[in-house]
């Protein structure tokens, strides 16, 4: 079983509806024992890094995350979920995330050039850099759906693959048995279809 | 490279989809989840979904067949149509939809954008507007097109991006449903507008007009109906031809 953590942030219809689709046995759940009992961990999540980290600490799940992570239980997050995944963010601020990838999340502000739109949305190119399980049914040129303002950098080891939006972006990461997506696989396509029956079957 | 975005439009009336010409005279084409099926196996990137009808039993067959939709289908959908309040924003957001479009709702009340931009994000409301021609300058009409607002269309798309619409849909009344080439003027003047990416919608007619469409700066998408519908054009030859123009596209 797939528990798909729900903190109170996004919707979950379309990521549950296409982990189905892949075959996956899914259970969106805040309750730590579900976390415990789960095979694997999805850690979604839209909106601002303060908001959303917050709301993730205040369900008290932290701790039982942090002690399955330990134990070597996948754990993908996507989006604002993986960006959650790195030691900080300065979205707003400077806050605190669940450090479990170097490396730390920064605007495209003054980053890119004038002539690009913040946020970037829309279907982007993958390059592949790294072999990973995660992209074992697809390769580079691939395109997936990007919606965000914030990118992940100083995380050169932990990138499977990039693209490039007048940055290079870090689009898929892993570390260990800890995953993300920038994209979103759940409005990819086929393509991200083929990333979600990855992560399941692994 | 982001890539240039080829977007079918299906109109649902009663739980089938509906195309205009010029807004009226509409009639049936096809079910909605069968045609949203076949244009993501064709390359669509993206679905947009407006709720013609007006009574209670006909916006909840909408939000069934969107349901349904996102359960089968796994690219970004946007929602518009009889989109007034938060609460409208929440019903068509938890079944699966990724934008909001707003359109008469926001004219009537402008802060309804700042409100879902504000709880959903910049990136999920879409201001969607129709523009005609009167005398002289560009004017904003509510209601489907039906009300003359007197609103300048320049100054309104201006506005809704200040208060926090993250693209915005242009719908040339004088183009749509002529079949003679988008309204590239109107859509000059909101792209010196506004910096947020713009869907251009009303007059596609043959592929020549999207890769005519994509030559302007500021252009992100192109919005088509009844073309898609009536197989005149097919999404996959357009976006195999408006690669091979020099066009970046998701193939």
């Amino acid at each position: 079983m797939i528990a798909v953590i729900d903190y109170g942030v996004g919707n979950l219809y379309s990521l549950t509806s296409s982990l189905r689709y892949v075959g996956a046995d899914v259970k969106v759940t805040s309750e730590a024992q579900d976390l415990k009992d789960a095979d694997k961990i999805f850690l979604p999540g839209v909106g601002a890094f303060e908001d959303a980290i917050k709301k993730l600490r205040a369900t008290g799940l932290v701790e039982t995350i942090d002690e399955e992570v330990k134990k070597g239980k996948p754990l993908m997050g996507i989006c604002l979920g993986m960006q959650l995944l790195f030691e900080k963010s300065y979205e707003y601020g400077e806050w605190d995330g669940l450090g479990y990838i170097k490396g730390e999340v920064v605007s495209m502000q003054g980053r890119i050039g004038d002539d690009l739109k913040i946020p970037q949305i829309g279907w982007n190119a993958l390059d592949i850099v790294k072999d990973d399980p995660l992209v074992k049914y697809i390769g580079s040129g691939d395109h997936v759906y990007f919606v965000h303002g914030y990118y992940a950098s100083n995380c050169e080891e932990s990138t499977v693959a990039t693209t490039e939006y007048g940055v290079t972006v870090p689009a898929i990461v892993r570390s260990g048995n800890v995953c993300g997506t920038q994209f979103h696989p759940e409005k990819s396509g086929s393509v991200g279809l083929s990333i979600l029956k990855a992560f399941s079957e692994a | 490279m982001i890539t240039k975005r080829i977007v079918p439009c299906l109109d649902i009336r009663d739980g089938k989809v509906v195309k205009g010409v010029n807004f009226e005279g509409i009639r049936d084409v096809a079910d909605p989840v069968e045609m949203a099926k076949f244009y993501n196996i064709s390359g669509a990137d993206e679905l947009v979904f407006y709720d013609i009808t007006a009574s209670f039993e006909g916006r909840q067959l909408f939000t069934e067949i969107l349901e349904s939709v996102a359960a089968q289908i796994f690219i970004p959908l946007t929602v518009g149509g009889g989109i007034n309040t938060l609460e409208d924003f929440d019903r068509v957001l938890k079944c699966g939809a990724d934008k909001v479009s707003v359109n008469s709702g926001a004219i009537k009340d402008p802060t309804l954008i700042e409100k879902g931009a504000k709880r959903y994000g910049d990136q999920c409301v879409v201001l969607s507007m129709d523009v005609k021609r009167v005398d002289g300058s560009f004017h904003i009409f509510s209601k489907g097109g039906r009300e003359d607002t007197g609103m300048d269309a320049l100054e309104w798309a201006r506005e809704g991006v200040e208060r926090g619409a993250g693209e915005i849909v242009v719908n040339s009344m004088d183009t749509d449903g002529v079949r003679g080439g988008f309204d590239l003027e109107l859509l000059d003047a909101v792209a010196a507008k506004v910096n947020v990416p713009i869907v251009a919608s009303g007059g596609a007619g043959k592929m020549e007009d999207f890769a005519e469409l994509f030559r302007h700066d500021g252009m992100d998408a192109g919005l088509a109906a009844s073309i898609f519908h009536f197989k005149e054009v097919s999404i996959k030859d357009l976006k195999e031809y408006l690669s091979a123009e020099g066009i970046n596209m998701r193939i």
